[in-house]
């Protein structure tokens, strides 16, 4: 392969794109990823942040799709209206 | 959504409803007893994938259409009755393939630049804690008073 990448990640008409700004970001994603993943006094490299984000999201995924399924089977297991009473309930609680 | 400055993702057993969660809230759960109603008994993996679809699409509607993410969701709930075959994923030769699994998992993110894509990852990830931890709130609280 050829030599490496300039460094220009964006287009040249685009603002320029500063490593500090990337940092921030980076650091800000590094926030919203829970203690137990990552954190957040350690300084972490980005590749690292961007590893747990992806690990993170899958899971969040995972997540989502297991909880409707249960939602499912709830919606299909109870009475319709105690199952009306228990998402009113979950919501005042 | 001004979720900037919220610390989200604390595990919080009953975290108090904030207004952004309220709207969340009140969405999905009218989404979901859409589902209800509509779906006939038998059909419970339809049903669950019904749901899903209300899931993502309560949480793109109250993130709004102010983030790519959102109209990325959006548009692929909107089309998908149109569109079965996936389409091609473009990247964006401009921007680099930086963090190429990341741009999978975030809805839009193969066309957008690198910062903007850390920034709509970081908002991404808020919406969906906030919509994990509203399902999980909704099956627990049944399941206490459920028969």
């Amino acid at each position: 392969m050829s030599s490496r990448r300039p460094r220009s990640w964006q287009s040249s008409s685009a603002s320029r794109i500063t490593d500090e700004q990337i940092n921030d970001l980076v650091s800000k994603l590094q926030a919203v990823l829970p203690e137990a993943r990552i954190r957040r006094s350690d300084r972490v490299s980005a590749a690292k942040v961007l590893q747990e984000t992806c690990n993170y999201i899958r899971s969040l995924h995972r997540e989502v799709d297991d909880l409707s399924e249960r939602l499912s089977e709830l919606l299909a297991s109870t009475e319709s209206s105690s199952a009306q009473a228990a998402i009113i309930r979950s919501l005042l609680m | 959504m001004d979720s900037k400055n919220s610390a989200c993702g604390n595990p919080n057993p009953n975290p108090t409803l904030g207004p952004s969660k309220l709207m969340l809230a009140f969405r999905f759960l009218r989404a979901l007893s859409l589902v209800h109603r509509t779906t006939p008994a038998s059909s419970r993996t339809c049903r669950g994938r019904r749901i899903e679809r209300a899931a993502y699409a309560s949480m793109a509607y109250s993130a709004g259409t102010g983030r790519g993410w959102s109209r990325a969701v959006l548009r692929r709930l909107h089309h998908r009755a149109r569109r079965r075959a996936v389409a091609p994923r473009r990247l964006s030769t401009t921007a680099g393939n930086r963090a190429e699994a990341l741009r999978q998992l975030v809805p839009g993110g193969a066309g957008m630049d690198y910062c903007t894509l850390l920034e709509e990852t970081a908002d991404y990830i808020k919406c969906l804690t906030m919509q994990v931890e509203l399902m999980q709130g909704i099956v627990d609280s049944s399941s206490s008073y459920g028969p």
